[in-house]
């Protein structure tokens, strides 16, 4: 258990500069996402607090130390791996106790380590086989295994679920999460599976294009993302964007959507953004989660409007359905439960709950929020 | 269709199959008899005494086998002024094989780790100057080589010849090493430095007991191309300590009197045994390693 800093952190390849300042620091405990698009710098930003990537510029504190200039092991640091990496010639058991091996530990207090860890995991049985002998999933625990046996401060996680199939990687993801809890580590998480992102993170960080999106809980980031990369990012379907206008309506300002006719364009200022100075004319993007569409009636939002949308193509997920709807010219996607009753090509008035509509300037896309977003860097 | 027309027309597609099978063992065969003649020839040849060569003709089995020419091979024939067969020179190929292939080939798979898993800037720069000694005909390095030879003072010496074989033989080494560690995924290294190997011991540990197919091919490649090396051997070695290829020729053109058939063709088989041993012993590795990173295992 640590806290982990990171600090004003740059990397550049050349000219190319994949990492531009980032800032993000975690407490004793915290499961730290680092999510974003391939390419995004997420696993670069991994490798530097690994130790197996130096940074052109800032600093890695572990418990406030700066860790800079010290080799990966020398870091207490256990990684685990895209391709679990497991050494193919060695047992299970070897794989586990390599590290350990490593640090000059006698044979006797290895095995009791290793037999610890295999029990955790419950791969105490594969202890004589060989990699190639194991499936996906026992791989996974095998490369886990070879992390949780060191005990070391920090747990690394680079994309450790994206090989394995569907069904697996929930299972696995609910393991890690109870691995987390049992032994209240602090671990640092890299995926592009926004959804992997926000079932595990106690803090999230979004990165795009080497750069610092947005940094904070897994509510923070879904509610009040602070730009439209991160709105549109996480959560899946995405969120709706609705190009919009401010316009003054019976003496106030008020929104006015492109693309719609008449008087069900006009929409008022949502509360999150509510006391920010908005110039009459500016272009704003209005931003809507699907599952803030709802039925009439259904919603317990304290703020709904009612507007006809019409209905084109109905996508039933099981739980859901995901409607392809148009709001005059513009296309939005709801979001409402199985039984909802819907029909493909009528036209029909829905709900939108707009206590948390998000308005964003549309040439900033940074998110327009009349409270600030909550102290970013300083957690 | 019915079952008997369906039986019908397996059966003809079934002696259609066997036709074609017998026409591909037919040419296997033809082309392995060909292949083996020479050999078959020589091995007969040694086995007979000269009276029977002069009578008989090439392809003819022994009808006396006798290993008398094996022997005086071995033991007494005259390689030009001394008459003491071949064993010496055996031994002297030996003494060059051995440590010019084990040095090439461990070499060969440092430099290959060097240049996939520890980058540095101009890597592939040297990886393709490297390369460039594997294109260069031995004949043009003779006399650089043999001018650098005398001045370190090893002319003349199995030690020398041993250096010129390293040399050369590092380049393909490399080549072969830093292939097959270019598909071994860099993350195995990686989660090595996390555990806390250092340099040797990612090497040793991780790489090297995952090498052995590439090892195989080395050392089979290697060792084939040292033992039957003629040039380097004629060129850099001394009366004492020349190879025995150098020592097989200079055995068939010694000529006083009566040219003994037998005796050169146990003379070659005996040079050419240990190449033929290895590649038996190990051939199947041989072809397994020369797949190995062709398929994703």
């Amino acid at each position: 258990m640590a806290s982990l800093d990171i600090e004003h952190i740059g990397k550049r390849f050349g000219q190319v500069e994949v990492l531009k300042d980032i800032h993000i620091g975690i407490g004793h405990g915290d499961f730290l996402v680092l999510v974003g698009p391939s390419g995004c710098g997420k696993s670069t930003l991994l490798n530097i607090i690994a130790g197996l990537d130096t940074a052109s510029s800032g600093a890695i504190r572990i418990d406030g130390k700066v860790v800079n200039d010290l080799e990966p092991k020398e870091r207490d640091i256990a990684m685990v791996f895209q391709s679990y990496a497991l050494y193919p010639s060695m047992t299970v058991a070897e794989n586990i106790g390599f590290s350990l091996e490593m640090a000059g530990m006698p044979k006797e207090e290895r095995k009791k380590k290793i037999a610890a860890v295999a029990d955790l995991l419950k791969i105490g049985h594969l202890l004589d086989r060989r990699p190639s002998q194991l499936s996906g999933g026992q791989r996974q625990r095998v490369a886990m295994g070879r992390a949780l046996v060191r005990e070391p401060k920090i747990f690394l996680f680079d994309e450790p679920l994206s090989n394995l199939d569907a069904k697996l990687r929930v299972e696995m993801r609910t393991e890690i999460k109870k691995l987390h809890a049992r032994l209240g580590a602090t671990i640092v998480y890299v995926t592009h599976d926004q959804i992997e992102a926000m079932t595990m993170a106690t803090r999230i960080a979004v990165m795009k294009d080497g750069i610092l999106q947005q940094f904070g809980t897994p509510a923070d980031i879904y509610d009040r993302p602070a730009n439209t990369f991160v709105a549109t990012f996480m959560g899946s379907p995405a969120m709706n964007l609705l190009d919009a206008e401010i316009v003054t309506h019976g003496g106030r300002p008020a929104l006015r959507l492109d693309g719609v006719d008449g008087d069900a364009a006009i929409l008022p200022i949502p509360a999150t953004a509510g006391a920010v100075t908005l110039q009459p004319g500016q272009k704003v993007a209005l931003g809507l989660r699907p599952e803030w569409i709802t039925e009439p009636g259904t919603s317990r939002s304290r703020e709904v409007h009612s507007l006809p949308f019409t209905v084109d193509v109905l996508e039933p997920t099981g739980p859901d359905i995901f409607l392809a709807l148009r709001l005059g010219a513009v296309e939005v996607m709801g979001r409402l439960p199985a039984d909802a009753q819907v029909q493909a090509g009528e036209t029909r008035i829905l709900d939108i709950d707009y206590t948390k509509a998000v308005l964003f300037d549309r040439q900033s896309g940074q998110a327009l929020y009349a409270r600030p977003q909550p102290a970013q860097a300083a957690a | 269709m019915s079952v008997a027309a369906e039986t019908v027309i397996l059966r003809r597609s079934g002696s259609g199959v066997n036709l074609a099978r017998f026409a591909v063992y037919a040419l296997l065969i033809v082309a392995a008899a060909v292949f083996l003649a020479p050999l078959v020839s020589m091995v007969f040849t040694s086995l007979k005494s000269m009276d029977e060569i002069r009578a008989g003709n090439l392809l003819s089995p022994p009808g006396a086998v006798t290993l008398e020419a094996w022997a005086t091979a071995w033991n007494s024939a005259c390689i030009s002024v001394s008459c003491a067969g071949l064993k010496g020179y055996f031994l002297n190929s030996i003494r060059m094989v051995v440590p010019a292939v084990l040095l090439s080939v461990g070499l060969g798979a440092l430099n290959g780790y060097v240049l996939t898993k520890w980058r540095f800037r101009g890597d592939n720069l040297l990886f393709g100057a490297m390369m460039f000694g594997c294109f260069i005909p031995f004949q043009i390095v003779l006399i650089p080589m043999a001018f650098t030879l005398g001045k370190i003072g090893l002319a003349g010496t199995t030690a020398g010849l041993v250096l010129v074989h390293v040399v050369y033989g590092v380049c393909f080494t490399t080549l072969f090493f830093r292939n097959f560690y270019v598909a071994v995924p860099d993350e195995l290294v990686k989660a090595a430095r996390m555990d806390g190997a250092g340099f040797w011991q990612i090497f040793t540990r991780v790489l090297l007991p995952i090498s052995w197919p590439i090892i195989v091919v080395s050392v089979i490649w290697q060792f084939t191309g040292i033992w039957n090396d003629f040039l380097f051997g004629a060129s850099f070695a001394g009366g004492e300590s020349q190879p025995i290829t150098v020592a097989l020729n200079n055995l068939v053109n010694t000529s006083t009197g009566v040219k003994l058939y037998n005796v050169d063709m146990a003379a070659a088989m005996i040079t050419a045994a240990p190449t033929i041993l290895i590649y038996l012993f190990l051939g199947r590795f041989f072809l397994r390693g020369l797949m190995a990173g062709a398929v994703k295992g």
